[in-house]
């Protein structure tokens, strides 16, 4: 089983590769799309790129857990992500941050036992006049109040 | 463009840098400067650091190495350029225009301190149980900047557990100060790719892949990353304290033999110029110690020679009169553990390539727990063996569950020419104060050849001075025995002997171009395996591959630091010595007549000598599972 699980990942790899290239600067579109269609990037799939690519997989796994969109751990299907910059703190982060914590049970940097949502600070992603603000996935909600925020959560139930 | 930037509302910091328009015409030719205030004329893209270092201007540097490709992270060269608005880092900055450098000014002096102290913030000192104190660049710095408090506070409990299950190199992660020295070094110098930085700001940290132990990646052990390393974050795993025991212990009969390389070294690090040669003191000082015999390595490296350069002949003859297809050419030597790890990783399709010889440590240990017990009637039992060597990777190969051909554990402990000085400097002793003394027989004197092997090209032209005379019945000719094509540190050498009027066993190889290559340093062993893989080498006969720059002269277990010119001089006090032997090729050494005649009885090659000093090699694969 596994072994079907690691042939289906390398076939994906080398697709990649035959689109972006075999040169290290195709390195980042290879990962991305890696993380967007699994959700992490497994320690399998770091080294079989770093083998089409003729890099060392440490390299990959360094740019790996450089980025914070990156994974090489196993996450929830929704990653939260609210701001700790300095304009969404003083807009009222900290009683979010508590709203979210008591909605999902988990604290920051944590999962869900039911895989659904990961919790994460982020750094500005210039809403600063909207905040507080965060990302779940794709989408940016901001204007957050411990109210809101739960019923954003639960929209993702 | 300078209206751009006089409207330009960023900090200085961040304002685009406007930067004189280079003549295309002067590249390569010199440019004038100015250094604190004094002319310089220097050439044309040489950095600011290369610059002040040339003219005798001190600049302090940390990350600065001169092997590694430049980083400029560590921020302690940082210098004073007019016109720039923030300090510049002096060892990534070229010089392409006519300059203003201050060196010493106030500006500099407090960034210098500040880094210093930011830097002592994250790394845990303590400096007494170190084992780099005294030699710490970054305790140096700290007393040249005058360091007296810890104004940005300091580490006082661990925070990372020491990575302990490499035979060879301990990981501290504590004592990083993440110059990526290492990383560059596994990297670029060494192509092996073990040790990256991960994470991110304050997260950051030099580790493995999936931050496993070392003993679990595909570390090749060379310990170069030990060598470059300016403090104590990497060390090789010392056994002096079990080494100790065994010599305090009246029970155990305690053998040591010394490498050619570690005796050109071990003088620097007593404070002696690279490059003088104390092969005589430290036999004396290894009696003083308590070492029951001492014995010369370079005598199994003659042992080495008759071994592998029969292998040699025996697979030409194989292929060019018998036509077999399953012997392989060219043949690659197995002296450096590096190397045979490196190809076991990288190239495990390839092992049969290499020559099955063991290494002269490996063999050294298997001919004493058996022959020498034998002959002096001592129980191989009670016999421990330590090895003196240049090198790190030694410290596995003699824990590979293969190497116990004697019955026992061939080798006991491998110890690096630094933890030998400690151990001298422990029993009390100053190495060069110390008389002359002799290594013990029956193993005590070895040919030149066997020196050589310290440096790169010296198996190659050890084994040419035996394997012409061997064919041809004359001396290799070139003047002195000197083979000067072998010599020298270029990535990779090649040259070719001809053979001719040989003897009539050999008539096969009459008019044979013998075609060598010599690699040194795994990134050229890397290119030639690649050229190897694509079928490019069919014409070569006998490739010589050292894992570590220089040979292991370089290795990853001589004094700190390490350098281009070091290695030099350390090259130069072995040729010198060979030079100065009286015996210089290793079929000539009586001792290797002698143990032929009454213990290999079968000749080289023969069924004892295959049982005992020959081995086989591990496919491991680069996967990390």
């Amino acid at each position: 089983m596994i072994d079907i699980k690691q042939n289906a990942m390398t076939e994906e790899i080398e697709m990649l590769v035959g689109k972006y290239g075999s040169t290290r600067d195709a390195l980042m579109p290879i990962i991305q799309n890696i993380q967007m269609n699994h959700g992490m990037i497994t320690d399998f799939a770091q080294q079989e790129v770093a083998r089409l690519l003729d890099i060392h997989p440490v390299e990959v796994y360094g740019v790996v857990t450089f980025y914070s969109f990156l994974s090489g751990i196993p996450k929830g299907k929704y990653i939260v992500r609210l701001c700790r910059t300095i304009s969404c703190d003083m807009a009222g982060k900290e009683a979010v941050a508590r709203a979210i914590e008591r909605e999902l049970g988990i604290k920051f940097g944590e999962t869900t036992r039911d895989s659904r949502f990961s919790l994460e600070y982020i750094n500005c992603m210039g809403m600063c006049d909207q905040g507080p603000s965060m990302l779940v996935n794709d989408l940016v909600f901001t204007k957050l109040t411990p109210h809101t925020v739960v019923d954003i959560l639960n929209r993702f139930k | 463009m300078d209206k751009i930037v006089k409207d330009n509302r960023a900090p200085v910091s961040q304002k685009p840098l406007v930067m004189a328009k280079v003549d295309k015409d002067s590249i390569g030719a010199t440019v004038g400067i100015e250094i604190n205030g004094n002319p310089y004329k220097v050439m044309l893209g040489t950095t600011i650091l290369e610059a002040c270092r040339e003219n005798n201007i001190h600049v302090p540097s940390l990350c600065y190495h001169e092997d590694l490709c430049l980083a400029g992270v560590c921020r302690v060269c940082v210098v004073e350029v007019e016109g720039m608005g923030t300090l510049q880092a002096a060892c990534t900055f070229p010089i392409i225009n006519k300059i203003k450098v201050h060196t010493t000014s106030e500006k500099v002096r407090k960034a210098r301190r500040h880094v210093l102290d930011l830097m002592l913030s994250e790394h845990y000192g303590e400096c007494y149980s170190c084992h780099r104190n005294g030699n710490c660049e970054l305790q140096k710095l700290a007393k040249e900047y005058g360091v007296d408090s810890y104004r940005f506070g300091h580490v006082e409990k661990r925070r990372y557990q020491v990575d302990r299950s490499s035979y060879s190199v301990v990981r501290d992660m504590d004592k990083c100060i993440l110059c990526k020295r290492c990383v560059r070094t596994c990297i670029d110098l060494q192509e092996v790719g073990v040790l990256e930085a991960i994470n991110r700001g304050d997260k950051t940290k030099v580790t493995t892949f999936m931050d496993k132990p070392l003993a679990e990646v595909i570390c090749i052990n060379c310990g170069q990353c030990i060598n470059r390393c300016p403090t104590a974050a990497l060390k090789a795993n010392d056994p002096s304290d079990e080494i100790w025991n065994v010599i305090d212990d009246p029970s155990k009969h305690v053998v040591i033999q010394t490498a050619p390389s570690p005796r050109a070294a071990i003088g620097e690090e007593f404070g002696l110029p690279a490059g003088t040669s104390m092969t005589y003191q430290m036999n004396t000082a290894l009696k003083m110690i308590g070492f029951d015999k001492v014995f010369d390595t370079d005598f199994t490296a003659d042992l080495t020679i008759m071994e592998e350069g029969t292998e040699l002949l025996m697979r030409l003859k194989k292929k060019l009169v018998d036509g077999d297809k399953n012997v392989m050419l060219p043949q690659l030597t197995s002296c450096s553990p590096g190397w045979i790890k490196y190809i076991e990783h990288f190239y495990p399709e390839y092992l049969d390539y290499l020559s099955t010889c063991k290494s002269p440590q490996q063999m050294f240990g298997s001919v004493i727990k058996t022959f020498y017990a034998q002959e002096h009637e001592i129980d191989p039992a009670n016999i421990v063996t330590v090895a003196v060597m240049p090198c790190s990777a030694k410290k596995f190969e003699c824990n590979r569950p293969e190497m116990d051909s004697s019955g026992f554990k061939d080798v006991d402990y491998g110890l690096t020419t630094r933890e030998l000085a400690q151990m001298i400097r422990e029993a009390g002793l100053y190495l060069p104060d110390l008389p002359a003394g002799n290594f013990d027989d029956p193993f005590g004197d070895a040919s030149g050849a066997g020196l050589i092997f310290g440096a790169t090209g010296g198996v190659m032209e050890a084994a040419l001075r035996t394997a012409y005379e061997l064919v041809t019945g004359r001396t290799v000719p070139f003047e002195n025995l000197d083979i000067l094509p072998c010599r020298g540190f270029n990535g990779v050498k090649q040259a070719s002997v001809k053979l001719e009027n040989v003897k009539p066993e050999w008539s096969f190889l009459e008019g044979v171009d013998l075609n060598f290559m010599i690699a040194h340093g795994t990134a050229n062993a890397k290119k030639v395996m690649e050229a190897l893989v694509k079928g490019e080498l069919s014409n070569i006969h006998f490739i010589e591959v050292m894992a570590c720059p220089g040979g292991c002269l370089g290795g990853g277990g001589q004094p700190i630091p390490t350098s281009p010119e070091i290695r030099k001089k350390r090259a130069e006090a072995i040729y010198q010595e060979d030079a100065g032997l009286p015996v210089r090729k290793s079929h000539e050494n009586p001792h290797i007549a002698y143990i032929y005649e009454k213990f290999l009885k079968d000749g080289p090659c023969g069924h004892l000598s295959h049982k005992l000093l020959h081995t086989h090699y591990v496919k491991r694969g680069k996967f990390i599972g």
